[in-house]
């Protein structure tokens, strides 16, 4: 060919071209099929459900000779397996996570309980829930309450956290800990003043899409929690909180969206709980993102 | 060898580190003088960082590293098992190659070290500040903006702060590991100036890639090849009549 007489206007060839289009168009539409997917369920979903909602709803335990219908229990519920599990996640996976990546000096070691947290990581729920059952409802006499289903969401965010946690400890440069040091810090001291200010927006946002997995949970739940839709046992402010942990058992939004689907076929009201569940993911994303935001402060 | 009439503040008896299987220093015996600048020359890999490191026990930190021999700090041995590691590197403080600021304000990086060692009282902090600051030079260009962020300064004003940093626990002697090879002249010139400001109060030992470096500010230059500590002596004589042909070659830039 000759390239002198190749001008810049001709561009490319006709095949190029319609190759390059083709290629456009192709993935144009998936971005546009995803979105509309997304929108579809959304909107289905909204929908279906506003309808049903009402403030009575929200704050009321159902009740079939007042002939109520109300999710409260279901909130209570998951605002407090919530709460327990993070009370017992964040400490043992920040913990471990900071152990692994500032204290051990076992390579190998380390390496094989990585490799056992992404593992776990990717373990189905269910697998979970089987264990919590025998481990924590039977073998360690629970029963069937929150307390047990808290504990077995701890083994299954526990992963979830010590990643992102040392992903956001390995994101700190090594200078800051030598500068540390080198003006005669302790190992502790270093981990506390310099390494976890700076990496603690990466662990609040995993700590707040833990807290996504934790409310969108159901399996492990319903096997270890249980599935009432009742209000048990709830005393007032926090003094009884431990005690009604061990005491009550019940149905968390997810379970109670399982129950009023499957059990009944009320589909009003499923399609209510998850317009409920929606804006709770919805809420939980933005606090990660604006977590994020606001803790990179420098 | 360094004068005999010097004070001496840290000497290093048959001094032999390895890193796995690497020997990368051999039999370093050397005796550094106290309120002198001493500076530590040679190609790249030859072991000088190691060695300056080996004088605050930063090394430590390098899985794998084992030391045998002695280093003496007023006549005590750095790498007995009695020594408290976070008190040698408070009276031993470093600078490193590249600035090292904190994510936090200025004052808080100054603060750190004496915060760490536990003064707690306001006033006492901010004078320890306001002096660290003046001693380092940098007083006048930040005393505005102590609750800036460190890291919205230029990289000399950087280096600056974190020589404030090192100052501000008192330290007896300063560690500077290519402190302004990341620099430009100006900043690098400020940063020498200061050096020979603190000899009054501090031994500077420093590493440098530079030798014109070497021979303007320091008082006693070691050379180092391939791990070993091959001459060491007055800057002067040793930039003029340097007795090894190897220091020779290497000065005159014939390798390096």
């Amino acid at each position: 060919m000759n390239r002198e007489s190749a001008s810049l206007t001709q561009g490319l060839s006709a095949r190029r071209r319609a190759y390059d289009i083709g290629m456009r168009a192709l993935l144009y539409a998936s971005a546009i099929i995803i979105c509309a997917l997304l929108l579809f369920l959304i909107g289905y979903i909204l929908v279906r459900g506003i309808p049903h909602l009402s403030w009575e709803f929200l704050s009321s335990e159902e009740s079939v000779i007042k002939n109520i219908e109300g999710i409260l229990p279901a909130l209570i519920n998951t605002l407090y397996v919530v709460i327990a599990t993070l009370i017992i996640v964040l400490p043992l996976g920040v913990g471990s996570a900071i152990y692994l990546t500032e204290y051990a000096t076992n390579k190998k070691l380390v390496a094989a309980i990585e490799f056992a947290t992404e593992t776990l990581a990717g373990m189905p729920s269910i697998i979970f829930a089987l264990v919590g059952v025998i481990v924590f409802c039977e073998f360690a006499g629970l029963g069937t309450s929150l307390l047990a289903g808290a504990f077995s969401l701890v083994m299954m965010t526990l992963p979830t956290i010590i990643r992102t946690t040392q992903e956001s400890l390995k994101t700190v440069p090594q200078s800051y800990r030598e500068g540390s040091l080198a003006l005669g810090a302790g190992k502790w001291h270093m981990v506390r003043t310099v390494v976890l200010p700076s990496s603690v927006d990466g662990i609040v946002t995993g700590c707040i899409l833990a807290v996504g997995r934790i409310v969108g949970e159901s399996a492990v739940l319903m096997f270890t929690a249980g599935m009432g839709m009742r209000l048990a046992k709830y005393g007032h402010g926090l003094g009884e909180f431990f005690k009604n942990l061990f005491d009550s058992s019940g149905a968390t939004l997810t379970v109670a969206l399982y129950n009023y689907a499957k059990e009944r076929a009320d589909f009003e009201s499923a399609f209510a709980v998850a317009v409920v569940l929606l804006v709770i993911a919805f809420i939980i994303n933005i606090a990660a993102k604006l977590a994020g935001r606001k803790l990179k402060k420098h | 060898m360094c004068d005999n009439n010097e004070k001496i503040i840290i000497e290093s008896n048959k001094l032999n580190l390895y890193y796995g299987d690497n020997h990368a220093l051999k039999d370093i015996s050397f005796r550094i003088p106290s309120n002198r600048i001493t500076a530590l020359i040679g190609p790249s890999g030859c072991g000088k960082s190691t060695f300056l490191k080996t004088l605050n026990r930063m090394n430590d930190l390098v899985p794998g590293v084992k030391i045998e021999g002695q280093v003496m700090y007023n006549g005590e041995d750095i790498y007995s098992k009695a020594v408290d590691v976070t008190r040698l590197r408070r009276q031993i403080g470093m600078v490193f190659q590249k600035a090292n600021p904190f994510p936090m304000s200025i004052y808080d990086n100054i603060a750190y070290g004496p915060r760490t060692h536990g003064v707690r009282n306001r006033a006492k902090l901010d004078e320890i500040v306001e002096r660290s600051l003046r001693d380092a030079a940098i007083w006048e260009e930040v005393k505005d903006r102590l609750n800036k962020s460190a890291l919205g300064l230029s990289g000399g004003q950087q280096q600056r702060i974190c020589i404030a940093r090192a100052l501000a626990v008192e330290p007896d002697v300063l560690l500077m590991d290519e402190s302004t090879s990341a620099l430009d002249p100006i900043s690098t010139s400020k940063i020498e100036e200061l050096a020979m400001d603190l000899k009054s109060r501090y031994t500077v030992i420093m590493v440098t890639h530079n030798m014109q470096q070497a021979l303007r500010i320091s008082d006693y230059t070691a050379f180092f090849l391939l791990g070993e500590l091959v001459e060491y002596g007055d800057t002067q004589t040793m930039f003029s009549k340097p007795t090894d042909k190897r220091t020779e070659d290497y000065i005159t830039g014939r390798f390096g």
